[in-house]
C-alpha cells in the first residue's frame, strides 16, 4: 500500500517537475523577471549614479544639462527600457559614497568612470556588466623636454595627485625600467596645474581621460605633449546589484549596442534611413525589423533603435566628448576591434 | 595701533573749512598712525603691502576682466573670465531648479524676508508672534512651494536644488530645529531628573564626539543600508536631520553656559514666588540665559551655514560644490581662481551680514544695562 502512494507520488512529482519545467522555458522566453527593471519601468524614470563631475564623462554644461560618455550610457539605457533618454534622475556621486549608494538600492545602475576590479567584484558584492572606457595611467609633459616617451622621463619631476594609486604605479614602473622619475603631490588638480605651469615639476599625471582634460586646462595647452603610453590598467565601466542578473545582462548589452552601431556605421544621423532600407540581416536582426532581441532582454525589441536614435552610437560619442573638438584624447584602446582597439561587442545571435 | 575716531569734516563744508579741519587732520594721523617709531614702521609697512598688492589684484579682477560674450573664447584678457560666473549664475544660485518653476523660489524668499523683518527690526510689536510664524507657517508653506506637488504645482524633485538655495535651505532648517532641541537638551543636562540628565548628557557627548563629517556620511552611507529594501529617505532631508542633531548638540552646550551664568538667586526668588519649574525656566532663567549667549549662539549659526557646504562630498551639489562642478566643463576647464574667489565672496556677504547683524542684536539686548540709547 504504501509502495504504492509513494509511487503515485514519485508519478505526480515527475508530471509536476515536467510540467514546471515547460512553463519555466515559456516563461523565460516571454518574460523577464528583474526587481530592478520592473521597478525602473513601474517608476517610468531611471536612476543612474554618475561622476558629480568630470570632463569627459559626466559634467554639466552651462545650461546645467548633464553631458558625457558616461551620461550617454545613462540616456541609452533609458531609451531602451523606458523608449525616452530624458527620463532619467542624475544622481551625482563622489567616489566615497558611490557603492554604498548602490548597494542601497538609491540607484538602478552606476555609471561612473570606476575601475573594474576584483576586490569590488567580490567584496562588494557588485557586478560590473561592461567596460566602457579602456585607459590607464597616462602622462603629460612639457613640449620642450623633447621627450617622447615615458621611459625617457629618468630624473624628471611629475606633479601627481595624493591618495591615489598613481604614485606606487610611478615606482613600479621606474623599479621594472630602471628609471628614476621624482614625484611632487598635490592634494587638488588644479593646485597642480598651477604647480606645472609656474615649472616646478616637468609633467602632469593621471588617468588618459583626465589628463587630456587637464590638457586643456593649461594656459597654452600647444606646450604640452601627452606621452602615448599607459603604465597602469585603468578600465572604466558599470556597475549594478548582485542578485539581478538579468538587468546586469541588459546594461552589458546597451553598451554592445552602441558598439554594434559603430560597427554597423549606423550613427544617430542616418538611423532612420538605414532602417527603412536595410536588407542585411544582421542589422534589421540589430535595429528590431526581426528575430526577438528585444525580447529576450525584457525591453522592445526596437531598443538598439531607440538607443542609436537619441545617443548615437559609441563612436559618435567618444568623438563628442573626448575628440578633436572636446578633450582631444586619441582613442587608443577605445578603438573598436576591428581597428586594433579592445572595444567588441558580441555578436547579435 | 589703537584708532580713535577720525576727525569729523562737517557735511558742506566750504575749502576754508576743510582746510581748517586739516591741522585736526594731520593730528589724528600723528595720534593713531605715526604715534611711535614702532608704529610709524608697520603703517609703512602696511601701506609698501597695499601697494604691492592692490594694483594687480584691481588689474586682475577689474580692469583687465572680462564679462561679455558667452563662451571661453570671450576671454581673451590677462584679467578674470566673470563670464564663466554670469552664464553660471542660475546654477551658482539655485541648482537645476527648473527656469519656468523659478518664481517659486522667489515667492519663497519674499515670505522669509516678509517673516524675518518685522522679527530682526529694532520695533516691532508681538516679535514673539512673528517668531513663532518664522519657524512654523513660514517653513510649512516654503516647503510646499518649493517641493509642490499640490495645489498644481508641479513636483520639483530635490535632487534638483542646488547652489546658495540649498545653503540657506540647510541652514534655516538646522537653526529650527537645533536652536529648540538645544534649549531642550541644555535645560535637560541641569534637570534634577536622573533619566533626563543622563539621556541629554549621552545625547551631547555622542554628537560631540564625532566629526560632522562622519555624520554626514553616515546619513548618506549608513542609513539605506538599514533601511528595508526599497524605501528611500531623501538624500536632503538626510542632510538635514543630521545637521539638525549635530549643531543641537554643540547649541545645548552653549545655552548651558547661559544657564550657568545666571545667578542662582534669580532661581531662588522665582521658586520663592511660588512658580513651577516650567515657568521658572520660561520665564526667569532662559530670557537672561539666552541674553548671555547670544554672540555664542550667532557664532554656532555663522559656523554651520559655512558647513553646509560639507554637503557636498555626499553628493549634494551646494554653491560650493556647483562651482566645482561648473569647473569641470571642457569648454570652461582652468577658471578655477574666478569660481572659487567668487564663492569666498558669495559666503563672505552671507556670515559677514550674520554676524554684523549678530552684534547689533547683542547691543540691542544689552541696552538696558549700559544705559545707551
Amino acid at each position: 500500500m504504501i509502495r504504492q502512494v509513494a509511487k503515485a507520488f514519485t508519478c505526480l512529482a515527475a508530471l509536476a517537475g515536467l510540467f514546471a519545467l515547460g512553463s519555466g522555458g515559456a516563461l523565460a522566453q516571454n518574460e523577464v523577471k528583474s526587481p530592478t527593471l520592473d521597478a525602473v519601468k513601474k517608476r517610468g524614470q531611471l536612476i543612474c549614479g554618475v561622476d558629480t563631475g568630470i570632463p569627459g564623462f559626466a559634467f554639466q554644461d552651462s545650461a546645467g544639462k548633464w553631458q558625457g560618455l558616461d551620461v550617454a550610457y545613462c540616456r541609452a539605457l533609458a531609451a531602451a527600457v523606458l523608449g525616452d533618454p530624458e527620463k532619467v534622475k542624475y544622481v551625482g556621486t563622489t567616489s566615497k559614497v558611490r557603492f554604498s549608494v548602490l548597494q542601497s538600492g538609491e540607484i538602478d545602475v552606476l555609471i561612473r568612470d570606476s575601475t573594474h576590479t576584483l576586490t569590488r567584484n567580490t567584496e562588494l558584492g557588485l557586478a560590473e556588466p561592461a567596460v566602457n572606457f579602456f585607459t590607464g595611467e597616462s602622462f603629460m609633459v612639457r613640449k620642450a623636454l623633447n621627450v617622447a616617451h615615458v621611459k625617457e622621463l629618468n630624473g624628471a619631476t611629475i606633479c601627481v595627485l595624493t591618495g591615489t594609486t598613481l604614485e606606487l604605479n610611478i615606482a613600479d614602473f621606474g623599479r621594472a625600467n630602471n628609471i628614476k622619475i621624482n614625484t611632487l603631490l598635490f592634494e587638488k588638480p588644479e593646485e597642480a596645474f598651477a604647480a606645472a605651469e609656474a615649472g616646478r615639476c616637468d609633467g602632469y599625471t593621471d588617468d588618459g581621460g583626465s589628463v587630456a582634460a587637464s590638457r586643456s586646462a593649461m594656459k597654452n595647452p600647444a606646450d604640452w605633449v601627452i606621452l602615448p603610453e599607459l603604465i597602469s590598467r585603468e578600465f572604466l565601466g558599470s556597475y549594478t546589484r548582485q542578485g539581478d542578473e538579468r538587468w546586469s545582462i541588459l546594461v552589458k548589452w546597451v553598451h554592445y549596442a552602441m558598439l554594434e552601431g559603430e560597427v554597423l556605421g549606423i550613427t544617430k544621423a542616418n538611423v532612420d534611413q538605414i532602417k527603412g532600407e536595410t536588407k542585411d540581416p544582421e542589422t534589421r536582426g540589430f535595429l528590431g525589423l526581426e528575430g526577438n532581441f528585444g525580447k529576450f532582454l525584457g525591453v522592445d525589441n526596437d531598443w538598439c533603435y531607440k538607443i542609436i536614435k537619441s545617443v548615437g552610437n559609441y563612436g559618435e560619442n567618444y568623438e563628442m566628448y573626448f575628440g578633436p573638438n572636446a578633450l582631444a584624447l586619441p582613442r587608443g584602446w577605445n578603438e573598436l576591434y576591428t581597428k586594433g582597439g579592445l572595444q567588441a561587442p558580441l555578436p547579435w545571435r | 595701533m589703537t584708532l580713535q575716531a577720525p576727525a569729523v569734516v562737517p557735511p558742506g563744508g566750504s575749502f576754508e573749512g576743510f582746510a581748517a579741519q586739516l591741522p585736526r587732520a594731520f593730528e589724528w594721523l600723528r595720534r593713531n598712525l605715526f604715534s611711535s617709531s614702532s608704529n610709524t614702521l608697520l603703517t609703512l609697512l602696511v601701506l609698501a603691502f597695499f601697494f604691492l598688492v592692490i594694483p594687480p589684484v584691481f588689474n586682475w579682477a577689474i580692469a583687465d576682466a572680462t564679462i561679455s560674450g558667452n563662451s571661453k573664447a570671450a576671454c581673451t584678457g590677462s584679467g578674470a573670465c566673470w563670464t564663466f560666473v554670469k552664464l553660471r549664475l542660475h546654477t551658482f544660485l539655485w541648482g537645476h531648479y527648473p527656469e519656468s518653476e523659478l518664481w517659486r523660489v522667489g515667492v519663497a524668499t519674499l515670505l522669509l524676508v516678509f517673516f524675518s523683518v518685522p522679527v530682526m527690526r529694532d520695533n516691532t510689536r508681538h516679535r514673539g508672534i512673528y517668531l513663532l510664524l518664522l519657524l512654523t507657517v513660514f517653513p510649512f508653506v516654503a516647503a510646499v512651494l518649493l517641493v509642490g506637488g499640490v495645489l498644481g504645482l508641479p513636483e520639483v524633485d530635490t535632487s534638483e536644488w542646488g547652489g546658495l538655495m540649498l545653503d540657506v535651505i540647510i541652514s534655516f532648517v538646522t537653526v529650527a530645529g537645533a536652536l529648540p532641541l538645544g534649549v531642550l537638551l541644555a535645560l535637560g543636562r541641569r534637570s534634577e531628573l536622573g533619566v533626563f540628565k543622563f539621556l541629554s548628557i549621552a545625547f551631547i557627548e555622542l554628537w560631540r564626539g564625532v566629526p560632522l563629517l562622519t555624520v554626514l556620511f553616515m546619513s548618506a552611507v549608513m542609513v539605506p543600508l538599514f533601511l528595508p529594501h526599497g524605501v528611500s529617505v531623501d538624500r536632503l532631508i538626510r542632510a538635514m536631520v543630521a545637521f539638525t542633531l549635530f549643531n543641537a548638540a554643540y547649541m545645548a552646550e552653549t545655552v548651558r553656559g547661559g544657564l550657568q551664568g545666571v545667578p542662582v538667586g534669580q532661581e531662588e526668588a522665582a521658586s520663592s514666588l511660588g512658580l513651577g519649574w516650567w515657568k521658572m525656566q520660561i520665564f526667569v532663567t532662559l530670557p537672561q540665559a539666552l541674553r548671555i549667549v547670544v554672540p555664542g549662539i550667532v557664532n554656532n549659526i555663522v559656523d554651520l551655514f559655512k558647513d553646509t557646504s560639507l554637503v557636498t562630498i555626499i553628493g549634494l551639489v551646494d554653491l560650493l560644490g556647483a562651482v566645482e562642478q561648473a569647473l569641470k566643463d571642457p569648454a570652461w576647464l582652468g577658471l578655477a581662481k574666478e569660481g572659487y574667489i567668487f564663492t569666498a565672496a558669495l559666503f563672505f556677504v552671507c556670515c559677514f551680514a550674520m554676524s554684523s547683524y549678530g552684534r547689533r542684536f547683542e547691543r540691542r539686548l544689552n541696552r538696558h544695562r549700559t544705559g545707551a540709547p
